[in-house]
């Protein structure tokens, strides 16, 4: 009959800390690269992460479960899991700012592309980035804040490409 | 990255032509046959040697 049209993404990014921006971007540039067609809408704290210069710090108070390593120190000691007492967590000044550099730097160590790395490679290659405009009106963004290439639209917007899609997902 | 990285390369080949891919990410494994298959490109071989991942891609 016609041709088959290829398959379709359509995303929701609505958290704005390191730990939630890498499985969006993450998601979309492999999703491309498999020659899918992909639209990322980007609401509440999502929308940071179309700002020019990303700001994201880890959370840590999202992962009270998981143990982490250091990326640093001679090779015994980067094999250590130090869990993350939630008392620490909350209450010592400056936790969020030195999780953020350790996981940065694992990150990097592994090889692992920095979060605008990836939205280079996702809005290179095609994928539709979306700004919610109503929390742009409510959080006083405006497209000068954002990066080149990226759309302004509604939850209409998004819906639309969405109800014809294959994979949509809300992060 | 393996994957985003073969795609621009077959991207930049004629059809027929082979890729060969080298990774050190085990997930590879994995995500070059799905992405393959995604693709309609042809995983003609793949192989392992010291934590080296060699795959062979040919272009539809």
């Amino acid at each position: 009959m016609g041709e088959k049209r290829a398959k379709r993404m359509a995303l929701i990014a609505s958290k704005g800390t390191l730990d939630w921006a890498y499985p969006p971007f993450i998601l979309a540039s492999t999703a491309v690269a498999m020659e899918m067609e992909v639209a990322v809408f980007f609401t509440f704290y999502g929308l940071t992460l179309l700002k020019k210069r990303i700001t994201a710090k880890v959370a840590p108070q999202t992962n009270p479960a998981m143990p982490m390593k250091m990326p640093f120190g001679p090779k015994g000691f980067q094999e250590v899991e130090w869990p993350m007492p939630n008392m620490l967590m909350g209450n010592m000044p400056g936790f969020e700012t030195m999780a953020t550099s350790l996981m940065k730097e694992t990150f990097k160590k592994k090889g692992v592309a920095t979060i605008e790395e990836l939205r280079e490679i996702c809005l290179e290659s095609g994928a539709k980035l979306i700004g919610c405009q109503m929390t742009m009106d409510v959080f006083g963004f405006s497209q000068v804040d954002f990066v080149e290439g990226v759309d302004i639209g509604g939850a209409a917007t998004f819906l639309e490409f969405a109800a014809d899609s294959d994979i949509q997902l809300f992060i | 990255m393996p994957i985003l990285k073969t795609k621009k390369a077959v991207d930049g080949l004629s059809s027929g032509q082979v890729l060969k891919m080298l990774a050190t990410d085990p997930g590879s494994v994995s995500d070059v046959q799905s992405w393959s298959k995604r693709t309609e490109n042809t995983l003609i071989d793949h192989s392992e040697d010291g934590g080296v991942y060699s795959f062979l891609i040919q272009k539809k």
